[in-house]
């Protein structure tokens, strides 16, 4: 087993609203080892993002706020961390990829002043430096004839470019943990290959771990080493990747790889449906979540599914009616 | 069978104006010389990377945009430049659904109100009978009749796209064109929007153009599959035969970018290098060519790569930059 580099702990992020403070992410436990990919999948509303952001404690203010758990960094605990400690940590030893790159880069400065600023503020370069390095990192993400581009605004690159320059901001201080929140859903298939690949490639070589959050199942496939599934705010299932795919155990799990059209499925036939769809945070219950959708009655809804491994590495909520065979 | 829609060699440029007098100084050549055919109750795959022109061709198509060149005709009638009075009896019988139902419905506008305003346009029925089909509308793309009341932003993404749906087929079309109707759903609802889709093209006979960019989708639900690379069309076959055996390079390439959901499947994957040049100033000779810098390329320039028949009802490019040299020697 190699080293664990990130540890979630029953981790309950609420948010407070007009309704009272609702759930957002319930209990949610995980880990990250060193060098591997951690995929988190599910449909919105399910809480992925805000277990990420509640990593990196870039939640909504002041509405947002983690209520219980923990979450263990290289030891250290996020939550009781202070805001400018939070500060260093950010960008520099874990880095944060957004999906939308056009929000997440600043329209009114060159990409050179904003990867620069990585430099300037974590690793005590001086404009000179800083200024090289940045160009070195648009090497490595390889954005053509880089010493030009450098002074460019966002504005003026394609989206694939631009998701570029936000995975050499997240990679430029050499972070141990990225957080990907659907680096590639913005982006064209074949973008987002090149995208996947060139993540995958600087991941290799620097070490670095990854919880990638997406809904697209066929990215999970292809770059996860482990994979979570959320429902409601819960983590359903999770699994080393071949598990998930192969020997899927929570019915929402088998429901959402049997709902997409996969390439060799028959034309124009009735895809099989997860009916209903998910409750909205107030009215969840308390008991299995899935079950409500299904509008299943009883205990189940009343009482809330252990956690637990049901074989090596393979955890499930286990719900009587949503696992088989427990 | 005489085909619903027949488009011939279509062409939508938009000008580009610049200079201290605002003159024209370019065009954006968006659809640039596409043919194509839908037969009743067939589906048309369309797909292509963002700014290739699908959705313009879309819209074209119904109508929203005027055609630069070539010709529109449907049900055997030409509407290349038909005026709005005459656009506006044809609009019952092709419809078009949107792909952000949060942004094609009026959120100011009830449900109800929606759906009647196709039948109060066309002057259809009396208020009682518009009031009963808008709940049998509703039912038939399974929603509660109690919908009727609410307005489009109570809804979730994948209730307020089947409102969408229900209103293109309020006036029982022939012809829809869906512009990504399913790529702002999650998979689930996704399957479920798909579902419908494919119940009402039985029952009424529909036939759409089905625009999209997850292949996956578009090959669920098509007949035939049309791709296109900046504002051309460089393969259309059957569904099947176009993913099975694809022959434009950039189909080939298209279909090896998607990522398979088994992570047990080993694939070679045919890595494009940079992005969908500008259409505004497109290469001379085979636009795709140019992208991969093939040693062929300046035999292209300036020539015409005409859509040939490669094997039955199998159509791509004659392009020799894109094709393998035995297909190439089968077109010429």
């Amino acid at each position: 087993m190699s080293e664990i580099l990130l540890e979630v702990k029953k981790l309950i992020t609420a948010f407070d609203t007009d309704n009272g403070l609702l759930r957002a992410v319930d209990q949610v436990s995980f880990d990250v080892a060193k060098g591997k990919t951690l995929g988190i999948v599910g449909e919105s509303g399910c809480g992925k993002s805000v277990t990420a952001m509640s990593i990196v404690k870039l939640l909504p203010q002041p509405a947002g706020r983690i209520l219980e758990g923990e979450i263990l960094f290289k030891g250290k605990d996020l939550v009781s961390t202070s805001p400018e400690d939070m500060r260093k940590i950010r960008g520099n030893e874990i880095g944060v990829i957004f999906q939308e790159p056009m929000t997440a880069l600043n329209p009114c400065h060159r990409i050179g002043k904003q990867l620069s600023e990585c430099f300037l503020l974590h690793k005590g370069m001086n404009k000179k430096e800083a200024w090289e390095a940045s160009i070195e990192m648009l090497k490595l993400v390889r954005i053509p004839a880089p010493e030009q581009r450098i002074g460019d605004y966002p504005h003026q690159l394609s989206g694939g470019m631009r998701q570029r320059i936000v995975i050499a901001l997240a990679l430029a201080c050499r972070p141990d943990l990225i957080i990907a929140d659907e680096p590639t859903t913005a982006l064209d298939v074949t973008v987002q290959a090149q995208i996947l690949d060139l993540i995958k490639e600087q991941q290799q070589k620097l070490g670095t771990s990854m919880i990638l959050i997406t809904h697209d199942l066929g990215v999970i496939a292809e770059t996860c080493d482990e994979v979570v599934v959320m429902y409601g705010g819960r983590v359903v299932e999770r699994a080393p990747v071949l598990d998930i795919f192969h020997n899927p155990r929570h019915a929402y799990t088998k429901g959402l790889l049997a709902s997409m059209p996969h390439m060799d499925t028959p034309r124009k036939t009735m895809l099989p449906v997860i009916p209903g769809m998910v409750a909205s945070l107030q009215n969840f219950v308390h008991g299995c979540r899935f079950c409500q959708r299904m509008k299943r009655e009883g205990s189940v809804l009343r009482e809330r599914p252990i956690y637990k491994e049901i074989s090596p590495l393979h955890w499930v909520e286990a719900c009587p009616l949503c696992v088989e065979g427990l | 069978m005489q085909d619903l829609l027949s488009v011939e060699n279509l062409k939508i440029h938009f000008p580009v104006h610049g200079g201290v007098f605002k003159r024209q100084i370019g065009a954006v050549r968006a659809v640039d010389d596409v043919s194509l055919t839908i037969a009743p109750g067939e589906t048309l795959g369309l797909v292509g990377e963002s700014g290739c022109g699908k959705s313009t061709l879309g819209k074209a198509i119904v109508r929203l945009y005027k055609p630069n060149g070539g010709r529109i005709s449907f049900q055997g009638e030409d509407i290349t430049h038909a005026t709005q009075s005459k656009i506006r009896p044809l609009r019952r019988e092709m419809q078009m659904i949107f792909q952000d139902p949060s942004e094609s419905l009026n959120a100011r506008h009830s449900v109800r109100s929606i759906l009647e305003e196709p039948f109060l346009i066309h002057g259809i029925g009396t208020k009682d009978e518009r009031k009963k089909w808008v709940a049998e509308l509703l039912d038939r793309v399974g929603l509660p009749s109690s919908s009727a009341d609410k307005y489009s932003f109570e809804f979730s993404g994948g209730q307020r796209q089947r409102i969408g749906i229900a209103r293109a087929i309020a006036l029982k079309p022939k012809l829809i064109v869906c512009d990504e109707p399913v790529s702002a759903l999650d998979v689930s609802v996704q399957s479920q929007v798909l579902n419908l889709m494919l119940e009402l093209q039985q029952e009424m006979g529909l036939a759409y153009l089905f625009i999209a960019h997850d292949l996956a989708v578009v090959k669920h639900i098509s007949d035939r599959v049309a791709v296109m690379y900046l504002g051309k069309i460089v393969e259309l076959a059957d569904a099947d035969s176009l993913y099975r055996n694809p022959r434009h390079a950039y189909t080939k390439a298209l279909l090896s970018a998607i990522p398979v959901a088994d992570p047990a499947a080993k694939k070679e994957r045919i890595l494009l290098e940079g992005d969908v040049p500008s259409p505004i100033n497109p290469p001379r000779g085979s636009a795709f060519g140019h992208r991969m810098k093939h040693p062929l390329y300046e035999q292209t320039v300036d020539k015409d790569l005409p859509l040939t028949e490669i094997a039955p009802g199998h159509f791509v490019a004659a392009d020799p930059c894109c094709l393998t040299a035995e297909d190439y020697a089968l077109m010429s």
